[in-house]
Order: C-alpha cells, then sequence, then structure tokens
C-alpha cells in the first residue's frame, strides 16, 4: 500500500485516464514528484516553469489543506490520500493582444 | 485561433447565463457547467477524454465571485467551491465540465490571466455585458501546452428563445 492520489477530471487525460494512481512517498512533494514522473504530461498544468506549484492548484492530505500544514514538505505514510483540487480564476483585466 | 469542440445547451441555459450576467454587473459573475461529453452519437464518455466532439450542458451551479477586492473584472472559484459543484453535477448523474463568468464592458474574449489561470479540458464560457445588457457569448478551451484557448462553437438548441 501506498499513498493514493486523485487526479482531478481535466488532468485525467494526461494521466492515462485514471481518475487516482498510487505512489510511494513520505512528503506531498514527493509524491507529486513521482506523480509527474509517472506521468510528465502533468507537470505543466501543476507546476511553473520554475517548479512551484501554480496557485490555482490546491492539495489535500485526508481533506486537510497542506497550506495550512507543512505545504509541499508535509509528511505523508501509506494509506493517506493526496487530492489535487483546482480553483478558478479569470477575468476581464490585462488583455492580450488579441482583444478587440 | 481554431475551432476545437462543439458545445451543446439548451436556450434556457443560454438565457440563464446570459440573465446572471446581467445580474451580477458591473460584476463579474460565475459559476459550473455540469453536464457531460458524448462521442456525437449520444453515448456518454466521462472522465477526462478530451478530444470528443459534443459536449452538453445540461444544468448551471452559480456561484459567488469571491473576488471582494476586484469583482469588476476578476473572479474567483474557490477548491470548496469546487468540489460543492462536483457534488452537485454528482448528485445529477453529470460532471463538471467548465466554468462561465461574464466580462462587464468588455468583450467576450479570454483575457491573458483568464490563460493564465486555466485548465485543460474545462470549457470556459464568457458572456459580455455592456452597460448591463448582456451581449455576445463565446466558450473556449485551453490548449495541451497551455499556450493559448481555442474556441468552441456553441450550439443551441432552441433558435426561437436564443
Amino acid at each position: 500500500m501506498g499513498v493514493k492520489v486523485i487526479i482531478p477530471t481535466p488532468l485525467r487525460v494526461y494521466a492515462g485516464k485514471r481518475d487516482s494512481t498510487e505512489v510511494k512517498a513520505t512528503t506531498v512533494g514527493e509524491a507529486l514528484g513521482r506523480l509527474t514522473t509517472e506521468f510528465s504530461d502533468l507537470r505543466k498544468h501543476l507546476f511553473t516553469d520554475d517548479g512551484k506549484l501554480r496557485s490555482f492548484v490546491n492539495v489535500y492530505v485526508n481533506d486537510e489543506d497542506i497550506r495550512y500544514l507543512a505545504k509541499e514538505n508535509t509528511p505523508t505514510k501509506d494509506g493517506d490520500t493526496i487530492s489535487i483540487v483546482p480553483s478558478i480564476a479569470g477575468g476581464s483585466a490585462f488583455c492580450c493582444s488579441r482583444c478587440a | 485561433m481554431a475551432t476545437a469542440a462543439t458545445l451543446k445547451m439548451s436556450a434556457a441555459i443560454a438565457q440563464e447565463i446570459r440573465e446572471q450576467g446581467a445580474q451580477g454587473y458591473p460584476n463579474e459573475c460565475c459559476g459550473a457547467l455540469l453536464g457531460r461529453d458524448t462521442d456525437g452519437s449520444g453515448a456518454t464518455t466521462t472522465g477526462g477524454s478530451v478530444s470528443l466532439p459534443v459536449r452538453e450542458i445540461v444544468a448551471l451551479f452559480p456561484l459567488v465571485n469571491r473576488r471582494d477586492d476586484s469583482p469588476r473584472n476578476r473572479f474567483s472559484v474557490t477548491a470548496e467551491d469546487v468540489r460543492d459543484s462536483e457534488r452537485a453535477a454528482q448528485e445529477k448523474g453529470l460532471d463538471v465540465v467548465g466554468w462561465y463568468h461574464s466580462h462587464p464592458d468588455h468583450p467576450a474574449r479570454p483575457s491573458q490571466y483568464d490563460r493564465e489561470h486555466a485548465w485543460p479540458w474545462y470549457s470556459y464560457i464568457i458572456v459580455s455585458v455592456a452597460n448591463g445588457k448582456p451581449q455576445e457569448m463565446t466558450s473556449w478551451r485551453l490548449s495541451d501546452d497551455r499556450s493559448e484557448y481555442a474556441c468552441e462553437e456553441i450550439a443551441i438548441r432552441d433558435r426561437a428563445s436564443k
């Protein structure tokens, strides 16, 4: 048994259409690293170019938000469940050059 | 920008999005699109397929715009809101297949900010609202490499009440 990682619907196409996978990891960071090693196309949607979690990617360990724990250093153990949950943002300001 | 896929909805759903845009003016409204992907023959294929030709919106799940600091040109949906939306979809046997928001006094085109904060696979509907009146409505999907949005055709079933 390892750590179960639940993959959000919009990213399942980059993870062999799986809704979850299991990894061996002792921290959240290690788990996400193993996840994106196994499914490399996930990386650009979860991490910025400099390797930081994107601001609209929320990670929970057994329903606890890692921002209120030890972030990516949050420890994990076999049987834990890591959930990756999107938050959604947008808006009209700072339009691109294509905008009328 | 290339056309990606077709997004089907009833005239009533389209009207509801427009009305929410008008009601929210001058702020941005937002909500979840609940629906399903099909292979074009009506067979349901939920769970992350990206290249399917038809996506149908069956219901809306209106949400509160959490951007209190800049609601006229920003919207935000928290992770808890996303989870609530997913639960609402599951109760109806549907998926959250995208999100809608309004652009008050601004074209129905995704901004750079929209693109930077977008997820792939989801449909993003934008309705323009000018002086409180809903105008053009468009839908977009982020490309796999995150470089641009592809425009989706919106197919409204009952054109008479569009």
